[in-house]
């Protein structure tokens, strides 16, 4: 494995116009002295869903916080417009006390928005991820499958033009996390987002993306690219195509290479 | 969720002790049955250790203790008669109920009956006072508690430079510093609630400071992305987070400044008199042991209606939606 050959297949320029986020020899050093990532360097265009997989502790979170603006970088540049990211956590982080709308509307209710008009769009977003009629009913009285969709729901109301989703799924039960890929796939193409993913379940990564990145072990770096070449919208069945098993063979492959 | 929300309401029929069968919305008798077994209806445990202790109560009286010295356990219906029925009339009632209206309304006024001497009147007058006492030291104690812990939680560094103080408060026996306490600022009212502050200050500080940085980080991750102020943050995110734990303390806080209270009154008689005074009165003459009997049953109930009425605001407030029972 040569990282750095692979780096510089990987910025080959995209046709589509300006990217929703570029990563450009990013590094980050943790003040401690940990290397957590080193020359990470990839695009997200507008329109496509770029998963990352890798060990745990390879620093995948890390490329998540310092994309929000909530690290910095210590190496390198991250380009992206921060006015308007949404940021699904590994857990729903609702606010306990609020119901499921007053959760919805918080983003908005952060920026400002008036009452009026945030109630109107939580109340849309709520119906795009089929959670209508639970508007009213407390985070604990809901399934761990609904919480990450009032989760979804909450960085939908400000429709933004990246979404960032860090192991959103890992703690649902497998037949709900494959409804919660087939979901925020759906919403993807609805709303037309770009997506930066990151798991370490190789079928979620290729049923989810049109991009699968690997990412060595500590200090992280892209080590591998993957085009996902299937076509919208993707049936539940995919996970049992042959094309999908092959590609996700050599996804296991080189995920293994970076672990070794 | 509904079945959760049908078994509270049978629950709370139940306890309002409504004359018809505790019933949910639909009527379901296995809901009802779950009801009894929660809160022990059709077993007769309780009961059973109540008439023991009773028969064991008699028993000690008569067999155990020397017919010179039986004064220092009188029996339950000695007590029963000497503190709550002897001489209590319906006057003596309305007296009570006219010292607390004049109390709690500036204008309102009360003579009180010099020649009176029913043991549960002053029982009754002890209690309100001490009620008064409790409840002022805990008003305060909760205003000051949640101050300084919301301050403490902004910054680190005032919280290192605060905290060992406040356990040093907390570490201080409060029973060392009550005559200190008389010698500064008097042996009256305030003073006893100095001591009711000081002994319910810390559990509430100490909890509210963990409830308001209890948020989890991801919550917290999602205020800083979206840049909220310090002043945002702490009404939308760690305030409500802070609710359960500032409930459980205050029900914590609540029965010390019982205690307080009374160890007030114990010290501190100048003034009316609260439970503490006449426990201490009572106390010094062994013929009037049932009436101090009678004294300590008052002031545990005052204990018991305290623990249970801010277990009952909590769940209040935060039971819909907290999964923490306060």
């Amino acid at each position: 494995m040569e990282p750095v050959q692979e780096l510089i297949d990987l910025t080959e320029p995209k046709a589509t116009g300006s990217p929703a986020l570029v990563f450009d020899g990013v590094g980050k050093t943790f003040p401690d002295g940990t290397e957590a990532l080193r020359g990470v360097t990839f695009d997200v265009n507008p329109g496509e869903f770029v998963t990352v997989v890798g060990p745990s502790g390879c620093g995948k979170s890390t490329l998540l916080r310092l994309a929000s603006g909530l690290d910095e970088v210590t190496a390198g540049r991250c380009d992206v417009d921060r006015s308007n990211i949404g940021y699904v956590f590994q857990d729903a982080t609702l606010l306990p006390s609020r119901t499921v709308i007053g959760n919805v509307e918080l983003i908005a209710e952060l920026h400002g928005d008036s009452k009026a008009e945030r109630r109107a769009r939580s109340a849309e977003a709520i119906t795009k991820v089929g959670l209508a009629g639970f508007e009213n009913h407390y985070p604990k009285q809901l399934s761990g499958g609904m919480r990450m969709r009032a989760s979804l729901a909450r960085s939908l109301v400000m429709s933004p033009p990246i979404f960032l989703f860090d192991e959103p799924f890992g703690a649902l039960d497998e037949i709900t996390r494959e409804l919660m890929n087939e979901e925020t796939l759906r919403l993807f193409k609805e709303e037309g987002f770009a997506g930066l993913f990151i798991t370490h379940s190789i079928t979620e990564a290729v049923f989810m993306s049109t991009k699968v990145l690997v990412m060595s072990g500590r200090p992280g770096t892209i080590v591998d690219s993957f085009d996902v070449p299937f076509d919208h919208p993707r049936s539940p069945e995919m996970r049992f195509d042959p094309a999908f098993a092959e590609l996700s063979g050599r996804v296991s492959h080189s995920l293994r290479g970076a672990h070794a | 969720m509904t079945d959760l929300r049908d078994v509270d309401a049978g629950a709370s029929n139940a306890l309002a002790g409504a004359p018809t069968l505790p019933r949910s919305a639909d009527g379901a008798p296995v809901l009802v049955a779950r009801n009894a077994k929660r809160f022990g209806f059709g077993s007769f445990g309780p009961l059973v250790v109540l008439v023991s202790i009773i028969g064991l109560w008699y028993a000690t009286h008569y067999l155990v203790i020397d017919e010179g010295r039986r004064f220092i356990l009188p029996l339950p219906h000695v007590i029963l008669n000497r503190g709550f029925i002897e001489g209590v009339t319906f006057g003596g009632l309305l007296d009570v109920g006219q010292k607390m209206l004049s109390d709690l309304v500036p204008f309102a006024e009360f003579e009180p009956d010099a020649d009176r001497d029913v043991v549960l009147i002053d029982g009754l007058l002890g209690l309100w006072m001490t009620v008064k006492v409790s409840f002022v030291g805990l008003m305060l104690a909760a205003f000051f508690a949640v101050v300084g812990a919301m301050v403490m939680s902004q910054s680190r560094m005032v919280e290192k430079a605060f905290f060992p103080y406040l356990v040093i408060i907390q570490a201080v026996p409060v029973l060392a510093i009550v005559p200190l306490i008389g010698v500064v600022f008097g042996f009256g009212f305030s003073s006893q609630v100095i001591v009711c502050v000081i002994i319910s200050f810390f559990p509430i500080a100490a909890n509210t400071l963990f409830g308001l940085k209890s948020a989890e980080r991801g919550l917290q991750d999602l205020f800083a992305l979206h840049n909220a102020s310090r002043w945002t943050r702490m009404r939308k995110l760690q305030i409500p987070a802070a609710l359960p734990a500032f409930f459980t303390s205050m029900r914590i806080a609540a029965g010390l400044s019982v205690i307080g209270a009374i160890v007030g009154g114990y010290f501190f008689a100048r003034g009316e008199k609260g439970l503490g005074s006449l426990l201490k009165a009572y106390a010094s003459r062994p013929s009037d042991t049932p009436e101090l009997f009678a004294t300590v049953f008052l002031s545990s109930m005052l204990g018991i209606i305290v623990f249970l009425f801010f277990g009952w605001l909590g769940n209040r407030f935060i039971g819909k939606w907290s999964d923490q029972t306060v």
